[in-house]
């Protein structure tokens, strides 16, 4: 294959990426969009192979090379459960991180790559493998912890050092010191210690970044390590002259800057104070403060599953706002089966979904499409909010700071200003809950303990079973 | 269990709730129905019911045995056996007689207007908890709030008793047999009988008026689907708890105004005025009465404390000046099972405040607010009034929240501030002019791809629908595997050049080569499987 039949595949993948990312912007055309992003893969890889740059002896290598790690990826998307996604994509993250580590590497020590860079293009030459190691460093180390987070291995309370931005700060001024020393290097061996010194603040500062960040942030960090692999594998084609990677990795990394956006936007929070981190006690001094008057009043009136079954029956709309405690409980399926009971009654069953509602961008949405609720009855906040009113009885499953009047009610409170579901308009609502803790926030919801609202404690899934059977009787 | 171990011991013997037969003339309500008896044993009480306690508000002896009750056979017999009573109406003489030491007493007792038998109750050493006596304003008392429920109750009966003296319908029909007008309904006072019946006069399709000195109220009257009439005075009529309270004569006269244009206008006024501790206001004078239609109704459920109106007869329903005038003084009772079970129901919550533990032991603790106020006499000693509430829960004006401003995702955010988009726009240009002057053409090239593809994914991942973020983020981390490529022009030795450390990059190429495999192959194969799921 010539060089430029080569250059017209790329240039072929490249707007197949596109459409592929175009096609899931709504559910029709989705799944097209999920193979013309395959095609495109296909022929990326293909054109590469077939291309100048590799040669037979390289084929074995590379055919055994796929084998192995397709085998393991096919394995793994087909075993993971849907309450894991967001693991699984952190997990992967990683790895392209890694990868895009190993390649700056591989460049680095290749002198056939640096053959013919003279003056300020061996500089930028440098600079462009110092740069795209040090962001496939940090999304490695990043998405691992993320990962350790959101599979529980690694504790969900934010970790905050003390003075972790001078930490930070003097971190990036040792990366710029070592990238200095790496760019005057003489010969290869000189250059190495700096990029080790440099991979090695990288990965601490990827670790530190997302230990910092707590539980209820996961879903911007998840997104934002997502944009940074993107920008990994730019850097990657700016370090190979590769056009195919530079456009691809552009197109990732916008999209999860997107993401991360419209997650900082839902929980009116700036990107920067998330990535700072430490939500909820940064903001404790603040809480205390007002804490005399922001303390809720008044008690919480429990409920038993067979009450909340005779709810349900007598309701006429009936809007059901998941979280996270649904996914831990795994509650989804029972949850589509009540709602299944209660349509085939005639009661008007909807769901409400919080964009930053679960671990990642879109959680709950997969886990209820996963239970085969049909996504014409899933709505956005923005969508139903205004429905509330109209509401006889409102299920909150394992949601807690999404649905806190205090975000509108209280301006000292922490999340104030942040968008919530207004579930307490509702004539009834009902909170699953396992016990009064209060969410990732930190925050005590005074929805507790307003008068319409009733508490079914308990684990969602083993409640939820009972308002079923409560429900066929 | 006879002798009646004082409660606030810690006796691991559950006590017996005893129920009797309200002995009142008239009433027909139970202190509690076999489904709350239910209850009452989960939390480790005994019941015992006196036989046919429950028979004038439709619940028999055997409802209540098969709940879990037993049935004792006469008032004496269950005096004598329960520890704790349950009772509707206040106890006579003969039941005070047939109390015992230690036992306590659970009912409407209203201490204020019954002087003589507070004294009576405290001579026989028991501790008496009136229900009426609740400190309302407490959020968490509203459970127990029998006085609530009870009103409720009477409302909604007396939109019932005022259509069965009324000789049309509420709602306005057209007919083949000619056109009829919707009944016009005024409710003076909108508390909670009031709201009970607006709600119930509107869904029978008249056209509801209320009126309240309590300006807060006209939103709940709205809502329930009645339309507040002003009186054309400013004053504000709040008083303590939740009542209204006297108004001044200026608004009184403002008030007589308004209620005698109603007069002539509707069919049916409700009135449910009343003051605590005061006789109720006379709203509606025997003029008003003269200048309504023949064939109005008045039911004035104020009628137990002197009535609304000037020619209520308390107890009793009269016709004056061709007006039927309601005076039943037993509203409640007239609906006696439903107001029975809102009633037991309330009686119940009360029990879990008064025993937190389950164990059927009731421990009386006078530190809560809820319970030291309710409680009138403890073990022989008057206890009434109650203190008023120490930090008494008042709605504070709450600091307005500041705006919300809601950005939809997925839409465009308004446009930026001038000064930040300068500086955007200014930083952007220095970098831009760095790179100009410092980069090679090769560079500017792959920078112009760079820039122009940022763009195209800033455009296109807009649209996503946030139901598909996390198909989008699995896809575009499938896509980013793309990095193979970087991988796979490394990966081949290359014979011709000697100094290359082929072994190492080989090496290298080959683990990122099985890294990006797994992220290709399993980002795509799990992108399809959550697509596969999503269905109409």
């Amino acid at each position: 294959m010539s060089a430029s039949l080569a250059t017209v595949s790329y240039i072929g993948a490249t707007i197949l990426f596109i459409l592929s990312l175009g096609g899931l912007s709504n559910q029709e055309t989705s799944r097209r969009g999920n193979l013309f992003g395959m095609v495109g893969m296909a022929l990326a890889v293909a054109a590469t192979v077939f291309g100048p740059q590799v040669t037979a002896a390289g084929l074995p290598w590379i055919i055994g090379a796929m084998v192995v790690g397709g085998a393991i990826g096919l394995t793994a998307a087909r075993k993971v459960q849907m309450t894991q996604m967001p693991e699984l994509v952190a997990l992967m993250h990683s790895m392209v991180g890694m990868a895009a580590v190993l390649v700056g590497y591989a460049t680095y020590v290749d002198p056939e790559a640096t053959k013919g860079f003279e003056g300020a293009a061996h500089t930028i030459h440098a600079m462009e493998i110092y740069i795209g190691i040090f962001i496939g460093a940090v999304t490695f180390s990043g998405s691992v912890i993320a990962f350790g987070k959101l599979s529980g291995r690694v504790g969900g309370k934010p970790m905050l050092l003390p003075g972790r931005h001078w930490m930070n700060l003097a971190g990036l001024l040792a990366v710029i010191y070592f990238g200095r020393l790496f760019l005057q290097a003489e010969t290869l061996q000189d250059g190495m210690l700096p990029l080790f010194v440099m991979s090695a603040i990288a990965l601490l500062f990827g670790i530190h970044m997302v230990m910092a960040i707590g539980g209820a942030d996961m879903p911007v960090v998840v997104s934002m390590l997502n944009s940074y692999s993107g920008w990994a594998a730019a850097a990657t084609g700016f370090m190979l002259s590769n056009d195919l990677l530079i456009v691809t990795g552009a197109l990732v990394g916008s999209s999860g800057a997107i993401l991360s956006y419209i997650m900082c936007n839902a929980m009116n929070r700036s990107f920067i104070s998330v990535i700072a981190g430490g939500f909820g006690s940064t903001s404790a001094a603040p809480k205390a403060a007002g804490g005399a008057a922001a303390e809720p009043a008044g008690e919480v009136t429990p409920i038993l599953a067979a009450e909340t079954a005779e709810m349900l029956r007598e309701a006429k709309n009936v809007i059901i706002v998941p979280g996270y405690g649904m996914a831990v409980a795994q509650a989804q399926h029972t949850v589509f089966e009540i709602t299944r009971h209660l349509r085939e009654k005639g009661v008007n069953v909807r769901f409400g979904i919080h964009p930053v509602a679960g671990r990642m961008p879109g959680h709950m949405n997969v886990l209820l499409a996963e239970a085969k609720v049909p996504y014409d009855i899933v709505f956005e906040m923005d969508e139903l909010n205004e429905d509330f009113p109209d509401t006889d009885v409102t299920m909150v499953i394992g949601a807690n700071d999404i649905v806190n009047p205090a975000a509108q009610e209280d301006p000292t409170s922490p999340i104030a200003g942040m968008p919530v579901l207004e579930v307490w308009k509702a004539r009834t609502s009902i909170v699953m809950k396992r016990s009064m803790a209060s969410g990732y926030a930190g925050v005590d919801n005074p929805l507790f303990y307003k008068d319409n609202n009733r508490m079914l404690f308990g684990d969602a899934k083993k409640m939820l079973d009972e308002v079923l059977v409560a429900l066929k009787t | 269990m006879t002798s009646g171990a004082p409660t606030d011991t810690a006796a691991a013997t559950p006590q017996r709730i005893g129920i009797p037969r309200e002995t009142f003339p008239g009433e027909k309500r139970v202190a509690t129905v076999p489904d709350v008896v239910t209850k009452l044993a989960k939390l480790g009480f005994g019941v015992v019911v006196e036989t046919g306690a429950g028979e004038l508000a439709d619940l028999g002896d055997e409802a209540y045995r098969e709940a879990g009750a037993s049935i004792a056979g006469s008032a004496t017999e269950l005096w004598n056996s329960a520890d704790i009573v349950f009772k509707v109406r206040a106890p006579t003489p003969d039941e005070v007689a047939l109390m015992h030491e230690g036992q306590t007493l659970i009912g409407f007792i209203w201490p204020a207007q019954n002087p003589e038998l507070m004294q009576q109750l405290a001579a026989k050493k028991v501790t008496v908890l009136s229900i009426d006596a609740l400190p309302r304003t407490l959020s968490r008392a509203q459970k127990m709030d029998a006085l609530t429920s009870m009103a409720g109750v009477s409302g909604y009966r007396a939109v019932v008793e005022a259509a069965n003296a009324f000789g049309r319908f509420f709602n306005g029909q057209i007919t083949a047999a000619g056109k009829v007008p919707p009944a016009k309904v005024f409710i003076a006072g909108a508390g909670v009988a009031g709201l009970a019946a607006i709600g119930a006069a509107a869904s029978l399709g008249a056209i509801v008026r209320a009126n309240d000195t309590r300006a807060e109220v006209a939103d709940q009257v709205v809502s329930l689907g009645g339309e507040f009439v002003k009186v054309d005075y400013e004053e504000e009529g709040s008083g303590g708890g939740g009542y209204a309270k006297v108004m001044s004569e200026g608004f009184q006269a403002a008030q007589r105004e308004m209620y005698a244009k109603q007069a002539r206008e509707v069919d049916i006024i409700i009135t449910t005025a009343l003051i605590p501790g005061k006789p109720a206001p006379k709203l509606i004078t025997a003029e008003m009465v003269k200048s309504m239609k023949p064939g109005s109704v008045i039911v004035d459920m104020a009628a137990e404390q002197g009535g609304n109106c000037e020619l209520t007869v308390p107890g009793e329903a009269v016709v004056r000046h061709g007006v039927t005038i309601v005076g039943y003084t037993d509203l409640a009772s007239r609906m006696a099972r439903q107001s029975s079970t809102l009633y037991a129901t309330n009686l119940f919550r009360l029990s879990e405040e008064l025993c937190k533990t389950k164990d059927g032991v009731i421990n009386v603790n006078m530190e809560d607010d809820a319970i030291r106020g309710l409680t009138v006499i403890k073990n022989g000693e008057i206890t009434w009034p109650a203190p008023p509430l120490a930090a008494a829960p008042k709605p504070a004006p709450k600091p307005a929240a500041a705006p919300v401003a809601k950005k939809g995702h997925g839409e465009p955010s308004g446009p930026m501030p001038a000064g930040k988009l300068a500086i955007v726009a200014g930083v952007t240009a220095v970098l831009f002019a760095l790179v100009g002057a410092y980069a090679p053409a090769e560079f500017l090239s792959h920078f112009t791809v760079f820039v122009l593809a940022c763009f195209v994914g800033y455009m296109v991942v807009w649209n996503v629908k946030p139901a598909l973020h996390t198909p989008l983020m699995s896809v575009t981390n499938a896509i980013s595997s793309i990095i193979a490529i970087g991988a796979l022009v490394q990966i081949s030795p290359m014979a011709n050049a000697t100094e290359r450390p082929n072994t190492l990059i080989v090496a290298l190429a080959a683990l990122a080569l099985v890294l990006t495999a797994i992220n290709m192959f399993g980002g795509f194969a799990v992108t399809q499987r959550m697509l596969a799921m999503f269905r109409k």
